[in-house]
Formats: C-alpha cells, sequence, structure tokens
C-alpha cells in the first residue's frame, strides 16, 4: 500500500513543463481549460488535404539551436521543451545535480512514421532513388528517440528510454518514473509523455478509414465527449513532462509540490485491437484504488479518457457507472474536448490540467457538449462550465489505448 | 558553374545545415571543421545535398575533399562545370 509507504518510498510530482494547443506553460493552460478555450484549429496534411488538429505553439528555439531541430525530431523538440521546463519549475539546482542519477521516461503512442512518411515523400521527388534517403532516419527513428534528444539537450548520464503504451503512454511514462525512483534506479526522474503524430498523414488517414476522425465546420466543436453529435477524434500533438522526486528528497530541500502518486495500475484488455472493454478497463481503476487504499468515493475528480469516438466514450462510461455510480463526491471531466487527442502526451497533459484544482478547488469542465448522450450520462459529470468544489483531495486520471491498454493513476494533494 | 558560384552553392548548403553559424567570416584555406561545429554527420548532409540539388556522386574516398572551402571547390569544379547555378 503505496499510502503507508516511508517518506523514501513515496513518490511527488515537483516539476511540470508543457505544451498544449491552448497553453504552452500549466498556468495558461489551466487558465484555458477554465475558460472553455479549445486549441482545435484547421490543419491541412499531404495526402489527406484539409482538416482539424491540435497543434502546439511553443518556441522550439527556447532551447535549441536551429540545427538541432533540424537534425531531431518534432518529438524530440516536444520532449526537450517540456523536460527544460519542467526541471526550471522544479527549482531544482540543475548545475549542482548528479546528472548520471537523473532518469528519463517518456511514454510515446507511436514514434518513426513521421520521419518515414517524410523520406517516402522526398525520395518519390527523385524516383524513389534510395541514395537520397537521408543518413539522419535511423537516429530520429530509432523509439528512444525523444527520451535521448532530452539526454543530449541536457547532459544527462543516467538512464533514459521511451514506453511504447498506445495512448495510455502519458500515464504508462509516469508510472515508470515512479517505480524508478522507488526502484533507487535514479534519484531525479524526468517523465510523462509527448507525441508529434499530427505530422504524419497516416494517423488521420487510419482514422478516417476507421470512421474514426473528427470533422466539424466549426474546429474549436470538433472534439465533443459524451455529446449525441460526437463524430470522432481529433489528433492532436502535444507533450507534458513531470519531474518526479522521493517526498524525502522533495521535502529536505523545500521543493513545492504538486501532488503525490498515490496509486497506478495497468492492465490489458485481451479481447480486440482496437474495441476498448469496460471491464478491464474497471478493473484497472479499481487496483489503482487499491493501491491507493481508497475507496470510489474518496475521489474528487476522475480525468476520463474519452476520445469522443461513439462506441468508446459509452465503454469508459460503462466502466466508470460501475466503479463511481454510488459515488456523491466525484466530479468527472473530459480534457480532449479542448485540446482533442494528444496520444501520447494525452494522460500526462489530461492530468496536468486537473493538478491545480488542489488549489483553486475547481473542477473543470467537459466542452461542447450541447446533447449529452443518454448512454454517457453519469452522475458527476461536469458539463460545459467548471464546477466549484468543497475541496479537491484525490484525482484519478484514466488513459486507454489501443490492443486493449489501460491506465489509471491516482495523485493525492499534499 | 565557375568556381565564385561553386562557392555560392557551397555556402547555400551550409547556411542549410548549419543555421545558427556565421559563414561570413570563412576563411576559404583553413578547415570547416576549424572553423565550425561540423560532424561527420553534417560532412553527410554535404555530399546529400549535392547528390539531390545536382546529382553528383561522391565517392567515399573523396570525402577527404571536402575539409576546407578550396578543397571542396577545386574538387567540384570539374564535377560541375556544365551545371548552371539556379
Amino acid at each position: 500500500m503505496i499510502r503507508s509507504a516511508s517518506d523514501d518510498q513515496r513518490i511527488v510530482i515537483t516539476g511540470i513543463g508543457l505544451t498544449a494547443p491552448n497553453g504552452d506553460n500549466l498556468a495558461d493552460y489551466r487558465a484555458a481549460l477554465l475558460a472553455g478555450k479549445s486549441g482545435v484549429e484547421p490543419y491541412n496534411i499531404r495526402y489527406v488535404g484539409d482538416t482539424l488538429a491540435g497543434v502546439c505553439h511553443f518556441n522550439e528555439l527556447k532551447h535549441q539551436g536551429r540545427k538541432d531541430v533540424r537534425r531531431g525530431t518534432r518529438a524530440g523538440s516536444i520532449s526537450i521543451y517540456c523536460a527544460r521546463e519542467a526541471v526550471a519549475d522544479s527549482g531544482i539546482d540543475w548545475e549542482a545535480i548528479d546528472r548520471e542519477r537523473v532518469g528519463v521516461y517518456i511514454g510515446l503512442t507511436e514514434h518513426g512514421n513521421v520521419e518515414t512518411e517524410n523520406e517516402v515523400y522526398e525520395i518519390s521527388q527523385f524516383n524513389y532513388d534510395t541514395k537520397v534517403w537521408t543518413h539522419h532516419h535511423n537516429p530520429r527513428t530509432v523509439a528512444n528517440n525523444p527520451a535521448g534528444e532530452i539526454t543530449l539537450n541536457m547532459g544527462i548520464t543516467g538512464p533514459h528510454y521511451t514506453i511504447g503504451a498506445a495512448c495510455a503512454a502519458g500515464n504508462a511514462g509516469l508510472i515508470q518514473g515512479a517505480q524508478m525512483l522507488m526502484l533507487e534506479e535514479c534519484d531525479f526522474a524526468i517523465a510523462g509523455g509527448v507525441s508529434e503524430s499530427i505530422r504524419t498523414f497516416g494517423i488521420f488517414a487510419g482514422f478516417a478509414s476507421q470512421g474514426a476522425l473528427a470533422s466539424n465546420a466549426d474546429p474549436t466543436k470538433a472534439s465533443r465527449p459524451f455529446d449525441r453529435a460526437r463524430n470522432g477524434i481529433v489528433v492532436s500533438e502535444g507533450g507534458c513532462i513531470y519531474t518526479l522526486e522521493r517526498y524525502s528528497d522533495a521535502t529536505k530541500r523545500g521543493a513545492k509540490i504538486y501532488g503525490e502518486l498515490v496509486g497506478w495500475s495497468m492492465t490489458s484488455d485481451a479481447t480486440d485491437f482496437v474495441l476498448p472493454n469496460p471491464t478491464q478497463q474497471a478493473r484497472c481503476m479499481n487496483q489503482a484504488l487499491k493501491r491507493a487504499g481508497l475507496n470510489a468515493e474518496d475521489v474528487d475528480i476522475v480525468s476520463t479518457h474519452a476520445t469522443a469516438t461513439p462506441s468508446g466514450d459509452i465503454q469508459e462510461c460503462i466502466a466508470l457507472r460501475t466503479v463511481f455510480g454510488n459515488s456523491k463526491r466525484t466530479h468527472i471531466n473530459n480534457t480532449k474536448s479542448f485540446i482533442g487527442h494528444a496520444m501520447g502526451a494525452a494522460g500526462s497533459l489530461e492530468l496536468a490540467g486537473n493538478l491545480p484544482s488542489f488549489q483553486d478547488n475547481v473542477c473543470h469542465a467537459t466542452i461542447n457538449v450541447d446533447d449529452l448522450d443518454p448512454e454517457c450520462d453519469l452522475p458527476g459529470l461536469v458539463l460545459n462550465e467548471p464546477r466549484e468544489t468543497q475541496g479537491i483531495e484525490y484525482i484519478l486520471n484514466n488513459s486507454f489505448g489501443m490492443l486493449g491498454i489501460n491506465s489509471a493513476v491516482i495523485i493525492k494533494r499534499v | 558553374m565557375t568556381r565564385d558560384e561553386i562557392k555560392l552553392e557551397v555556402l547555400d548548403i551550409l547556411s542549410d545545415i548549419a543555421p545558427d553559424e556565421d559563414l561570413s567570416q570563412l576563411k576559404d584555406e583553413q578547415s570547416f571543421r576549424e572553423q565550425m561545429e561540423l560532424d561527420s554527420m553534417d560532412f553527410l548532409d554535404i555530399v546529400m545535398e549535392l547528390r539531390k540539388r545536382h546529382r553528383i556522386q561522391i565517392p567515399e574516398d573523396d570525402y577527404v575533399n571536402l575539409a576546407s572551402m578550396d578543397s571542396t571547390v577545386t574538387y567540384l569544379e570539374p564535377l560541375m562545370k556544365d551545371i548552371q547555378r539556379v
């Protein structure tokens, strides 16, 4: 049980760096969520043409030279930006830290599609002559690329790798970082999730072929989980990286603490490539509650995964009803309604959007619900307008993905 | 292309490969590496750009000729004499 753990086995969040389609730092992002401001915009991509996406507008050159941006990947640039911002936010003395003891754990939905598509297009301009295939392809497409670019940029010589976990990856990165701290594999973890997926036409074309790509005349209305008129996913890019420390280390240096990871769980459906399984999703949430030593009615906010696909939302709602159906205290929201589906970054970004509620006691809403689907009518659903609460002690963050991967993390106010 | 045009072309490629470098003070007779932060991947970029832009194939054994601006232009001159600079 985590809650009875000693202080060197308690893991806390001490820094947050993020880029979302509606904000490039936590304060702006939170303000956008409370103001109901969407980050979805018109977008055009090779072969697919005009569509919609959540696009990030952070300054890549804040922490990288132009040469490094050119040589690396978009996911690498997102990772570097978020990691640098998180470390700065943590207040750690970065010059004094032992960088051999820093670990980097970054969740990804996919990596390499963008770079491979770009090269295939490039050689198509040369009659498919592979002699013009770039020598940068392999370092750009190795699966550890985004985490590795962080270590190169920041001079970190501890462990680094990525965690491939479909759209559960943001939570998975966070969990991995916590576990590595508990195992003393590192003393300071840089962990979270990133996505460059809007740069690959394949993800748009794939969702379109699946009948799961959102469309709407008004881009800001396109991502609408739980609404009857929902028609699919808005693909987004983004990143959210946390600095994690042991509670004993964080308090020793007087760090500000955003919250403590008191529970988590990852499970598999083992039933379908694409379709979710509410029984296993519910089991995942229940296991996270059990690890944290909590009951459902102890949780103040559930941050849902719902992506605005017709069936996926209903399946998650079945799972939520199973676990939280009798809880009078639990508020339920959805951040994808603002930012779209940030894939590998989704879990960590959606959690970050909720963390300021520990201070302001407000649960941000699920926007764009004009006509609530009766099958998604959950008790505690916060619709369209943020809701004042009596205080937030625990947040449960869901993130699920293809191949039946489920994750839930629970954060406690400290 | 003349020697001067080839030099301009190489400078154009270098400005793409190393966009943060100030190329205005580059000395033609001195090696690129002594004056710029270039690694082996950057030199491969030069080779690749020449291949893409002008269909020039440079064998690996000849990479040594790309050390400085002077040596590069001298090496490229016979290969690019019939190419018009765009």
